[in-house]
């Protein structure tokens, strides 16, 4: 999918795109497969950076080990959730049948 | 053609927390739908989450009682996939740093016959959301989207459906002892998906693998790979190939049906969650969880078997449960006579408790008070028939022993002279049975031994009772 020059072609872009549910024109589509060139070819610059002696970094945070105690918190109400929903009947939220 | 059969476990387990993996909203099942959100486990905008302490001492827990390599370094990974049940359209999940890698269990189908399989990794993550499909749409209950789960995956080890349902029922054995989950497959607190393929005999070459997905029960477990053994076998017998799929269990019609797929396979873009944190664990930590841990049940079957002299089977059953476990040694360790405790518990105790629909853990009856009443039979205070009545007496009641005994004035009537008469009186009242009985019918005389206790409220001792029947019927010829 990605080949040796680094570029990204349409069909990867298209495959993307469709992963993350965007809808894409042709024209925007050739337009990232750009941008996204560039994008790559700028990690590459940074891959040339010495790092040999940097720990890996999971998160730019220096903390770790955040955790909460299992006590229980009064949840929101769920009227105000449902109420933000397109569509819902009695309690549940309503989406379109998922299987047949 | 002869073939080898290799299947790998997946199963998840619902940790019992009171609250969500990443929120302080409650976990508790049946509650009405869309009332334990928030917006965390909605994914609303701006919210964050942070692990919850007692899951991950879950998942510590459980890695150190199934013998896994605990990370000291871990982090969660986002899972990105879309489906409605899935709020923030990523599941809160770890990807190549899990909680724990490389355990075991092992599993003992039958006395001497022991297996070791693999653990292949443990690792938390969130639960989704749940979907009710009806007439033209879909309804989504968001209670369980963020219970954490933990995914066990097992290495594929495991040869038959039979070992498959063994390492199912040692795997709940453990998460029970170590309270962790209730794995109760009918509420979906334990899941299970199983890979399996075949092998040809001497063959290397493994067959595709077929995943089986919606089996709802251990024995549904055991029954769909079953029936997928014999499906492939088949075909492959016919020399067709099997293609990698994933097939659905079917319990009423009795069978597996492909589900459709589409034809890419997933994508799920793993990638490091920036909203939570990494983790470090302390040798420390994780040596003061290890010596939480209680005797585990392969463990504590051994040790009945060898110091309480009960067969295979009997320890398999007493350890099965852990507060029945400790019930059974709290009253062996106040009468030391284990078969004979072993047995009123297992009978008698067992079936009132069934009939009650009551579980071990809510007892009403003291160990002191089990022992002081087996102590009573044995030694002749009073009769079994008698205690069986004490015994629904107290699970009724909630009283002790000493009150129930007092309150049915129970008292063993042995005096032969004291009995005679009822004996006679009931022999007067039961013509027919006695020429039962003369004819060469002995049944009738359990049925008359049974009258007399009647009279005597269950107080006479029904050995002697049977004596005086005897003596007096046999007498009279």
């Amino acid at each position: 999918m990605i080949s040796k020059d680094k570029s990204i072609d349409i069909k990867t872009v298209n495959y993307i795109a469709d992963l993350a549910r965007i809808a894409l024109s042709q024209e925007e589509a050739e337009i990232l497969s750009h941008q996204l060139k560039e994008i790559l070819d700028f990690i590459d610059r940074l891959k040339e950076i010495n790092i040999e002696d940097m720990p890996a970094t999971t998160h730019i945070l220096e903390v770790k080990n955040v955790l909460r105690e299992d006590i229980l918190r009064p949840s929101i109400s769920s009227a105000k959730v449902l109420d933000m929903a397109p569509l819902k009947k009695d309690n549940f939220f309503v989406v379109p049948k998922i299987i047949e | 053609m002869e073939y080898d059969v290799v299947i790998g476990l997946e199963t998840h387990v619902q940790l019992k927390t009171k609250t969500k993996a990443f929120c302080s909203c409650s976990t508790e099942f049946g509650q009405v739908p869309n009332t334990s959100i928030c917006p965390v486990c909605l994914g609303l905008p701006g919210s964050l989450p942070v692990l919850n302490k007692l899951a991950l001492e879950f998942a510590v827990k459980t890695a150190l009682a199934l013998n896994c390599r605990i990370q000291r370094y871990f982090r969660f990974d986002r899972k990105n996939y879309f489906y409605p049940d899935l709020p923030k359209n990523y599941q809160i999940s770890q990807y190549d740093l899990p909680v724990a890698l490389q355990g075991f269990l092992e599993i003992e189908p039958q006395e001497g016959v022991r297996k070791c399989i693999e653990i292949k990794r443990i690792h938390l993550e969130e639960d989704a959301g749940k979907l009710i499909h009806t007439e033209g749409y879909s309804l989504i209950d968001f209670n369980r989207a963020g219970i954490p789960l933990l995914e066990i995956v097992s290495e594929p080890q495991i040869n038959s459906p039979e070992e498959a349902y063994e390492y199912l029922l040692s795997l709940k054995e453990i998460l029970r002892y170590l309270e962790v989950s209730d794995c109760d497959m009918e509420k979906g607190s334990l899941r299970c998906d199983a890979n399996i393929s075949l092998k040809k005999r001497d063959h290397f070459q493994l067959g595709a693998k077929i995943e089986l997905k919606n089996m709802n029960s251990f024995k549904a477990v055991k029954d769909a790979l079953a029936y997928e053994i014999e499906r492939q076998s088949k075909l492959l017998d016919k020399g067709r190939i099997l293609t990698q799929e994933t097939r659905l269990w079917d319990a009423k019609e009795v069978r597996t049906v492909s589900m459709r797929t589409k034809e890419s396979a997933p994508d799920y873009r793993y990638f490091p969650e920036p909203d939570l944190l990494p983790f470090v664990l302390e040798d420390s930590y994780i040596e003061k969880i290890k010596e939480s841990l209680p005797e585990l049940p392969y463990y504590k079957k051994h040790r009945f078997i060898e110091t309480y002299g009960l067969s295979f089977n009997e320890a398999r059953f007493i350890v099965s449960e852990k507060k029945l476990a400790d019930y059974f040694e709290l009253c062996v360790n106040l009468f030391p006579f284990p078969k004979i405790i072993y047995n009123w518990i297992v009978g008698p105790l067992m079936g009132e408790l069934n009939e009650r629909k009551i579980s071990i853990e809510d007892i009403n009856i003291l160990p002191q008070d089990f022992v002081c009443l087996i102590k009573d039979v044995e030694s002749d205070k009073i009769n079994s028939l008698k205690a069986k009545e004490v015994l629904k007496k107290i699970l009724d009641t909630a009283k002790s022993y000493a009150e129930v005994i007092k309150e049915e004035s129970v008292i063993m009537i042995s005096d032969s002279n004291i009995l005679k008469g009822v004996v006679q009186k009931v022999l007067d009242e039961n013509p027919k049975s006695v020429s039962d009985y003369k004819s060469g019918k002995t049944n009738a005389l359990m049925f008359l031994v049974g009258q007399v206790m009647k009279k005597t409220q269950n107080n006479a001792d029904p050995k002697i009772v049977q004596k005086l029947l005897k003596e007096l019927l046999d007498g009279s010829v």
